[in-house]
């Protein structure tokens, strides 16, 4: 993650959970060709591992805007809000 | 189901406190559930509310409510490569149209003035699904409990997973929606007053056109609030993925302009946060009720992306939505058919009246997005820089060069593609 983005999302105030709420569908992402969550997510949750052929989630960091879900190529990744204690806090939206 | 009420109202933002504190001033039990932990904790905006529909709402709410300044000061700036053109429009006097807000303030105000009103505010708790029976929408599924109503408003917000379970609308398409990143920027008063050259209480609005997003279509803007500036972006999603760019990527290049940078320079990032803005416009709005259940605000796609208005939309529309509910509780009769009035009084307002005169507005601005915010914004720059410099070049010389390179530099069958652009969206204004 470039440092440029870990030094905006440390101003996020969160109450994270230890669920994930984001579920992509690994079977696709192995195939899919764009990984355009990588991107187009403002807040880094997603990294595609080579080593690992897995999409990592970093959930902690989810702004909750759901981008990623409506960008996702395969139509696959499930996505819901965090409970409702959980997730983002913004201060000053 | 144990709880029952009259009507449920599902999310706690401008469209819902509306839709709940109309129905509690009419003496009806109504229970709005925000999943935040307070309102205002999973919103973001730019952002401004604007005084007149809030009024409609909050008639005091000029003295009462936690405003940051009163917008005074309008610029809208091309930004070029490294210059720009601004126009202002400034006047002091004149009453405020608008207000800047922080939402976390703002909507905790308006919960504040529901629960005033009577209106039980069930903060912290997602609804899970909705509850159909019949073929009516019977009450919502929370994470602790299931809660009965005559009526359900849904005012979920632009990713409304509710409409979708019931089926008011397909899945969101990515140039349907533009992914918003905003920074909350901390200065003093007296600095941005310098900055702005605004006075105490006054406000700036800026309007930023192209720069990092020149030929994408997306826009920048800027608000002062008392003690922070309030910088950001929206960019339609379907950019981000053919492009492969991040938000924030862009909003760096906004930030660094040298126009904007002197603006916000020595500041400290309070807040950043992103949010997406539903802008489908007129045609891709969900349908509007169904038995049992009508969905207002972002919910329903209802912003008004020209003239960046979405939470006078949400706080009427969510009005609107809760005097049919009053009037469909009078009659006991919670169908569609009873419901559709809720459609019509949309329709007669500027809501859908607004939306409608735009409805070829972002069919043209994605066709022709490469010229309307890139090529055009260029000329521009480059018109004035040619205006303002002395060089000894005769002045008819230049004209006739800036002429030449305006035509040469564009395909004549693109501009005509463009003027074709202009010429529908101007026909969907004037002609109803």
């Amino acid at each position: 993650m470039s440092e440029n983005i870990e030094k905006k999302l440390a101003t996020v105030k969160y109450n994270c959970d230890v669920h994930c709420h984001l579920h992509p569908n690994q079977a696709d992402c192995l195939i899919c060709e764009s990984k355009c969550c990588e991107y187009v997510c403002p807040a880094h949750v997603y990294e595609w591992s080579e080593e690992r052929q897995e999409l990592m989630v970093n959930f902690e960091n989810c702004l909750e805007c759901g981008a990623c879900k409506i960008a996702c190529e395969k139509k696959s990744l499930g996505w819901e809000y965090p409970k409702g204690t959980k997730g983002v806090i913004f201060k000053q939206g | 189901m144990e709880t029952t009420t009259d009507v449920i109202v599902v999310g706690g933002g401008p469209a819902g406190i509306s839709a709940a504190i109309t129905i509690a001033r009419a003496g009806l039990k109504v229970i709005l559930i925000e999943r935040g932990r307070f309102s205002g904790a999973k919103n973001v905006f730019g952002g401004a509310i604007y005084t007149k529909p809030t009024k409609e709402i909050f008639p005091d709410f000029e003295t009462s409510a936690p405003l940051e300044r009163k917008n005074i000061m309008h610029k809208y700036a091309i930004l070029g490569e490294e210059d720009s053109t601004v126009v202002s429009y400034n006047n002091k006097n004149a009453e405020a149209s608008s207000y800047t807000v922080i939402r976390a303030k703002f909507d905790r105000w308006m919960a504040d003035e529901a629960k005033k009103a009577g209106v039980i505010i069930v903060e912290e708790t997602v609804v899970k699904e909705l509850i159909v029976e019949e073929g009516f929408v019977v009450g919502v599924k929370t994470e602790l409990e299931d809660i009965g109503a005559k009526l359900v408003i849904l005012a979920d917000g632009v990713n409304s997973l509710l409409a979708r379970q019931i089926g008011l609308r397909d899945d969101i398409e990515t140039k349907d929606v533009a992914l918003s990143v905003k920074e909350v920027i901390k200065l003093d008063k007296e600095k941005i007053n310098d900055r702005f050259n605004l006075e105490d209480g006054e406000g700036c609005v800026y309007q930023l056109f192209g720069g990092s997003m020149l030929g994408k279509l997306g826009l920048g803007f800027l608000y002062t609030n008392e003690n922070s500036v309030s910088i950001g972006l929206g960019i339609t999603l379907n950019e981000l993925t053919e492009n492969k760019i991040t938000p924030y990527e862009l909003l760096e290049g906004i930030k660094k302009h040298p126009t904007i940078a002197p603006l916000i320079k020595g500041g400290e990032l309070l807040e950043y946060s992103a949010h997406l803005i539903p802008e489908g416009g007129y045609k891709k709005i969900p349908q509007l009720c169904a038995n049992g259940v009508m969905i207002a605000g972002d919910a329903a796609m209802l912003v008004d992306n020209l003239h960046w208005e979405g939470t006078n939309l949400a706080m009427i529309s969510g009005k609107l939505a809760a005097e049919t509910a009053i009037e469909a509780i009078e009659k006991n009769d919670f169908s569609e058919e009873c419901l559709s009035a809720y459609s019509e009084k949309l329709e007669n307002s500027f809501i859908l009246k607004d939306l409608k005169a735009y409805r070829f507005l972002m069919e043209a601005a994605h066709d022709r997005r490469e010229s309307f915010f890139g090529y055009y914004f260029k000329k521009i720059n480059e018109f004035f820089e040619s205006f303002t410099s002395v060089d000894s070049i005769p002045k008819r010389e230049k004209y006739w060069n800036f002429l030449k390179n305006f035509v040469i530099g564009r395909n004549i069958l693109e501009i005509f593609k463009d003027i074709w652009g202009v010429l529908k969206i101007l026909w969907g204004i004037i002609v109803p």
